[in-house]
């Protein structure tokens, strides 16, 4: 699996919001609920602040080496916090047939970032994603949430125009 | 009908990011607007499954079919259509240019279709419970609490046949018998909404058109197998179906449909929805029952089977979407109507997401034994842009390919299994000439190993060592006795793998060598003959065919390209990047790829 903790010394002390806190008291009594937590964090945050994962841990009564196990198996949990943007390419297979690998790599080349990270200035963060089950408007991204479809790779500095401003 | 004319826009993900919501916005405020509201009905409904022809808008009750609809042209939707009853043509679908088609049943894509499954989307409004409800929704639910006693719901489960529709194709009612059969004092009804074949999206549209249907099958099986809480496990990464999943459970709980004592009788039942977080291998069903129990979604060994030992061990009934979505018509028409549609060893219809290189790319019903020729050629309109057609792959990342040669196979269980590939969960892919088989043996060997969970040695290294084998045939440093290698080691990941993943994560590489043996010795030999992998081609511009026209060099990325205008053009080869842009640029066909 794909996700690496990077436990690094200079982490912001990010805490759970009241609202987040509520929402933990409410699942607390529920079996199987750490997943839709961590859900929830994330949704708040745009990813899981590791300083929050304690927090969860003492709240939900599990072990912190837990949370982090199940953070790390799972594609969606990020543990480091995304751009202002994000755009995901579709590496689904009906997408890939496509050319979507072409277009990732014009993204990662156009914004000089690697595939799975933020550029410098915390703009935009580029990332692969599978099948976002749009797979009749192949290739597909997704702008922020948003699908887009039938995009080529000469369309790339046009969508990336549209939001650099 | 009380309204003169419905009009139903798709709300599905694929037209709404192509602007259906506006469309629909359009013709909200215009029908107020001439204070035509209460002459027309809007409606916004699931996907119609024509999905590369969106957005699309349906008027009824004539069932005129428009496609390609933007937001412009609403205002002459209306005038023309619903003030003056006359279609407006240049919005039909109308493929030959020839007749126009205005129907639904007249348009080839929808004439070999048969609709179980998807009966409801696109037809109704999803949000709306006394739409469902209109069209026999909930009957079966009364049926089976009023009428039918457990073993005649088990019956005439047995009697239509129906078998899994997530993958494996197990016999459902065996399933729900095994579960009833169990005494415990706690039992769980669990829906597979996780859809985790690349390139699929048929649950997606059924839940986001007709998520009561799956809400009610659930509740049958509850009833059935005696259990009071239901779970749909679903991708985070679906958020519309989410959305509507929660609205339908919340309308159906109101009324007395969910919950305490469900219509007046002593049955009580709840469903809850849990959100899986991108993981492939939680799509397995013991896998799944970890990741609900809030784990580490990782596979354990079967037997025990969850229908005996499952959500946090006791007897779990787990089924995909689209099997539950069948249940209810089973119900109210019976095990042996159901039963006849179909072949010998499967029995009903199969959704399958028509994509790749298809010129009517979509969603389709059709019932099981329908020829890969009627699905590709005449529903889905045959290849693009004059190509050939190469294969079809079913199954995603567990199944094979099918090639010309068994076009004329009737699909159905035992056949694809026949020809060394599954049934699946409805992904199918068209392949043509342009596609290298290597590279898509690599892409699925790619997506196993980055998705195996690592529990188990033969998944986690022999889907390395398998990737590494196919990975070097692309970069030209295979070795003839590779091949060997590969099956052998494929054998190996079958028999001792702990799940479906590792024991299927070779098919695709077992079954492109076996029908495309040629393309993988030219790949040994040093070419891919499709011009993909990018390690064994290179692009070229020939002197005689090229004019100077300059669009290769304003279109290349990276500036690899030079040369003046009406002078020859060079590829500086340490600068390209191999994307390709250049051919596709090149009107005078004087790019070589070779
Ligand atoms: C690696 C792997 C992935 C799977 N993914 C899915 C899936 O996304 N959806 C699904 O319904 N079944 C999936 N299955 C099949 C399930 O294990 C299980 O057979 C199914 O949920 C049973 O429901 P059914 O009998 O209605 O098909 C997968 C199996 C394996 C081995
Ligand atoms: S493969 Fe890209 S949306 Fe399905």
């Amino acid at each position: 699996m794909k996700n690496s903790v990077k436990i690094n010394g200079d982490v912001e002390q990010i805490s759970l919001t009241q609202e987040l806190k509520d929402f933990i008291k409410l699942w607390k009594s529920k079996p199987g609920n750490l997943i839709m937590v961590l859900h929830q964090v994330q949704e708040h945050f745009g990813y899981i602040p590791e300083s929050t994962a304690f927090e969860v841990a003492r709240l939900l009564n599990v072990p912190v080496a837990k949370i982090f196990g199940v953070i790390t198996f799972y594609h969606f949990f990020k543990l480091t916090k995304p751009g202002r943007n994000k755009i995901a390419v579709c590496l689904g297979t009906a997408c890939y047939l496509k050319g979507s690998g072409d277009i990732l790599n014009e993204f990662s080349r156009q914004l000089n970032v690697e595939i799975g990270e933020t550029t410098a200035d915390g703009e935009f963060t580029v990332e692969a994603v599978r099948c976002v089950g749009c797979c009749g408007l192949a290739p597909v991204i997704t702008f922020n949430g948003e699908v887009v479809g039938r995009v080529s790779s000469k369309d790339v500095s046009g969508i990336l125009e549209k939001y650099m401003i | 009908m009380a309204f003169k004319n419905y009009i139903l826009v798709c709300a599905g993900t694929g037209c709404e990011s192509d602007g259906a919501l506006k469309i629909n916005e359009e013709f909200k405020t215009q029908l107020e607007e001439l204070g035509l509201d209460g002459e027309a009905q809007l409606v916004k409904t699931g996907c119609f499954g024509f999905c590369a022809q969106g957005p699309i808008v349906k008027i009824l009750p004539d069932e005129t079919f428009y496609v390609m609809v933007k937001p412009e042209d609403v205002k002459e939707i209306i005038e023309e259509h619903i003030i003056k009853g006359r279609p407006v043509e240049r919005l039909l679908y109308d493929k030959e240019q020839k007749t126009i088609k205005s129907g639904v049943e007249e348009i080839d894509f929808y004439q070999k279709q048969f609709r179980i499954v998807l009966r409801n989307c696109g037809l109704i409004n999803p949000a709306s419970i006394d739409e469902y409800i209109a069209r026999e929704g909930y009957g079966a639910l009364e049926k089976v609490l009023f009428e039918m006693t457990p073993d005649d719901v088990i019956t005439e489960l047995e009697k239509s046949g129906l078998r899994g529709r997530g993958g494996a194709g197990f016999p459902t009612f065996r399933k729900w018998m095994f579960s009833k059969g169990v005494e415990s004092d706690q039992k769980y009804i669990v829906c597979n909404a996780d859809e985790g074949d690349p390139g699929a999206y048929m649950d997606r549209s059924t839940l986001e058109g007709d998520p009561h249907s799956v809400l009610e099958a659930m509740t049958i099986a509850g009833c059935t197998v005696g259990a009071d809480t239901g779970y749909i496990y679903i991708r985070a990464e679906y958020p519309l179906a989410i959305e509507r999943l929660e609205n339908a459970i919340e309308q159906a709980t109101e009324y007395g449909l969910l919950g305490e004592n469900i219509l007046g009788t002593d049955f009580s039942f709840t469903i809850e929805l849990r959100l899986g977080a991108g993981a492939f291998v939680c799509g397995e069903e013991t896998a799944l029952l970890t990741s609900i129990e809030g784990n580490r979604g990782m596979p354990t060994t079967r037997p025990p089977f969850p229908a005996v030992k499952g959500l946090w061990g006791k007897p779990t009934v787990i089924n995909n979407v689209e099997t539950w979505a069948n249940v209810p018509v089973i119900i109210l028409k019976g095990g042996d109507w159901f039963g006849n549609i179909g072949t010998e060893t499967s029995k009903g219809t199969k959704v399958f997401a028509l994509t790749g290189k298809i010129k009517n790319s979509g969603l389709i019903e059709v019932p099981m034994g329908t020829t890969l020729r009627e699905i590709i050629y005449d529903i889905g309109g045959g290849i693009p842009n004059g190509k050939k057609f190469k294969a079809a792959q079913t199954g995603g990342p567990s199944g094979g390919v099918i090639t010309a040669d068994y076009l004329d196979t009737p699909i159905d269980y035992q056949t694809l299994a026949d020809l060394g590939s599954i049934m699946g969960s409805g992904g199918l892919i068209v392949m043509d000439e342009d596609d290298c088989i290597v590279d898509v043996a690599k892409f699925y060997l790619d997506f196993t190993v980055d998705e195996s969970c690592g529990k188990c040695s033969p998944c986690r290294i022999g889907g390395r060592t398998l990737y590494n084998l196919v990975d070097n045939l692309t970069k030209g440093l295979g070795a003839e006795e590779d091949f060997d290698k590969m099956l052998e080691l494929s054998k190996a990941m079958k028999t001792a793998s702990l799940c479906g993943l590792g024991q299927t994560a070779s098919n695709p590489v077992v079954s492109t060598l076996k029908y495309f043996k040629d393309e993988y010795m030219a790949h040994l030999a040093g070419t891919c003959p499709a011009g993909k992998c990018k390690d064994l081609v290179n692009y070229s511009i020939i002197a005689d065919n090229c004019v100077g026209c300059t669009a290769c060099a304003r279109r290349c990325p990276v500036q690899a390209i030079t040369g003046v205008i009406k002078g020859v053009h060079v590829i500086d080869q340490t600068k390209c990047i191999k994307c390709g842009q250049c051919v596709a640029a090149c009107k005078f066909k004087a790019v070589l790829v070779g």
